[in-house]
C-alpha cells in the first residue's frame, strides 16, 4: 500500500518534470523560461523525493531525502532570482510583447 | 515501474540538453544547467530506490550543493563584478 | 550565543545526515563527532550568522514558522499548476512585464525571505531589490497599478514574515 501511494507521487512528479522541460523549449524569452521551470522542475523534485521518503519510511535513506528536499526548496528560489538578477543586468532582452518595464522606466529617470 | 519513470526523466534531461545546445544567449544556458542539476537529484532518489543503497542519495545531496555554488558564482560572473561583493 | 545557536542548528543537519539510530542502539561514536565537529563550526563561523540570535528561543515565532510553510507550499503548487496549463495551452496564454511593490519589511533577513517567497508566488520571480522597492516579473500581468500589485502579490507572505522576523 504505502509502495502504490509512494509511486503515484513519483509519477506526478515525473510529469512535472517533463512539463518543466518542455516550458524550457516552448516559452518565447529567458525571464518566462526561469519561472515555469525552475518552479515545475523544482516541484517535480520535491514530489520524487516525498515519494521516496513514503516509500523507505524513517531510515538512513529516508533522512537524506528529507534534507535534500528541504535544500531544494531552499536552493531553487535563491536560484531563481540570482539568475534573473544577473541577467538583467547583463542585458538580456524581453519578450518583444511583454506589457511594461517599470525598473527601465526608473532607471531612465534616475538617469536624466 | 521505476524503470519507466527513469526512462521518461533520461527524455527530459535531454530536452534540457538541447536548450544547453542551442540556448541564443550565456544566461539560457546558465538557465539550463540549474533545471539539469536539479533532474539529476531526482535521478540519484530513482536510482536509490532501484538498487536500496544509500550514497545515491548522498551523491545528490553533494550534487544540489556544488550545483548551486556553481550557478550562483555563473550569476555573479554574467553581472560582470568581482566574486567578493 | 551566535555560536551556540549555529552549532545547535549544525548538529541537527548532522545527525540527519549520519542517521546514528541503529538497531542495536544510538552510535555513540557519531555523535561525539558530531559534537566536536559542529562546536567547532559554531567557533570559527559565528560571527557571520545572524544579528539577533535571541531571537530563535522564542517559541511563538516557529508556530508562525509552521503557518508560513503551509501558505507556501499552497502558494507553491498553486503557480506550478498555473505554469502547466500555461506552457501545455497550444497558444501560449502569457502576458509578461516587470511591476514595482513596496515592502514594509525592515530586516535584511526579511526582505530576503520575502524575495525567496514570491519566486514561488503563481508566475511572479524578483528581478531587483532596492531599499523597500521590489521589482517582480510576472508572466501573467493582473495588476500594472503598484498599490494593487502590492495587495495582491506581496500581503499574503509579508504579514506572516512580520511576525517571524520583527
Amino acid at each position: 500500500m504505502r509502495e502504490i501511494i509512494g509511486y503515484f507521487f513519483m509519477f506526478i512528479g515525473v510529469l512535472f518534470d517533463a512539463v518543466g522541460c518542455i516550458g524550457l523549449v516552448r516559452l518565447p524569452d529567458l525571464y518566462n523560461r526561469l519561472q515555469a521551470s525552475l518552479k515545475c522542475v523544482a516541484m517535480g523534485t520535491s514530489l520524487i523525493l516525498l515519494g521516496t521518503i513514503i516509500i523507505v519510511g524513517v531510515s538512513p535513506v529516508g533522512a537524506k531525502a528529507f534534507l535534500c528536499l528541504l535544500f531544494i526548496l531552499i536552493i531553487s528560489p535563491t536560484t531563481e532570482h540570482a539568475l534573473a538578477r544577473a541577467s538583467y543586468i547583463a542585458g538580456v532582452k524581453m519578450w518583444e510583447k511583454s506589457i511594461v518595464d517599470r525598473l527601465n522606466e526608473d532607471k531612465k529617470s534616475e538617469t536624466g | 515501474m521505476i524503470n519507466l519513470l527513469a526512462i521518461i526523466l533520461v527524455c527530459c534531461i535531454f530536452i534540457c540538453l538541447f536548450r544547453i545546445a542551442r540556448g541564443p544567449s550565456a544566461s539560457d544556458r546558465a538557465v539550463a544547467i540549474d533545471v539539469l542539476g536539479i533532474m539529476i537529484v531526482a535521478f540519484g532518489a530513482f536510482m536509490s530506490i532501484k538498487t536500496g543503497k544509500e550514497f545515491y542519495l548522498t551523491t545528490a545531496l553533494v550534487w544540489a550543493l556544488l550545483n548551486f555554488i556553481g550557478v550562483l558564482a555563473l550569476s555573479k560572473f554574467l553581472e560582470g563584478k568581482g566574486f567578493d561583493d | 550565543m551566535k555560536k551556540l545557536v549555529l552549532s545547535m542548528i549544525s548538529f541537527i543537519v548532522w545527525v540527519l545526515l549520519s542517521w546514528p539510530f541503529t538497531p542495536h542502539g544510538i552510535d555513540w561514536q557519531a555523535i561525539v563527532v558530531g559534537i566536536v565537529a559542529s562546536g567547532f563550526v559554531g567557533i570559527l563561523f559565528g560571527d557571520v550568522f545572524t544579528d539577533s540570535p535571541h531571537r530563535f528561543f522564542e517559541l511563538k515565532r516557529y508556530f508562525w514558522l509552521l503557518y508560513f510553510i503551509a501558505v507556501f507550499v499552497w502558494a507553491f503548487l498553486e503557480a506550478s499548476f498555473d505554469f502547466a496549463y500555461r506552457v501545455l495551452h497550444p497558444s501560449l496564454p502569457i502576458r509578461p512585464g516587470i511591476i514595482k511593490v513596496k515592502t514594509k519589511l525592515k530586516k535584511r533577513a526579511g526582505i530576503a525571505m520575502l524575495a525567496n517567497s514570491i519566486g514561488f508566488a503563481p508566475g511572479a520571480v524578483t528581478v531587483e531589490v532596492i531599499g523597500d522597492t521590489l521589482y517582480i516579473h510576472m508572466a501573467c500581468l493582473r495588476y500594472q497599478d503598484t498599490e494593487e500589485a502590492t495587495a495582491y502579490v506581496v500581503r499574503r507572505f509579508e504579514r506572516i514574515l512580520e511576525r517571524i522576523f520583527e
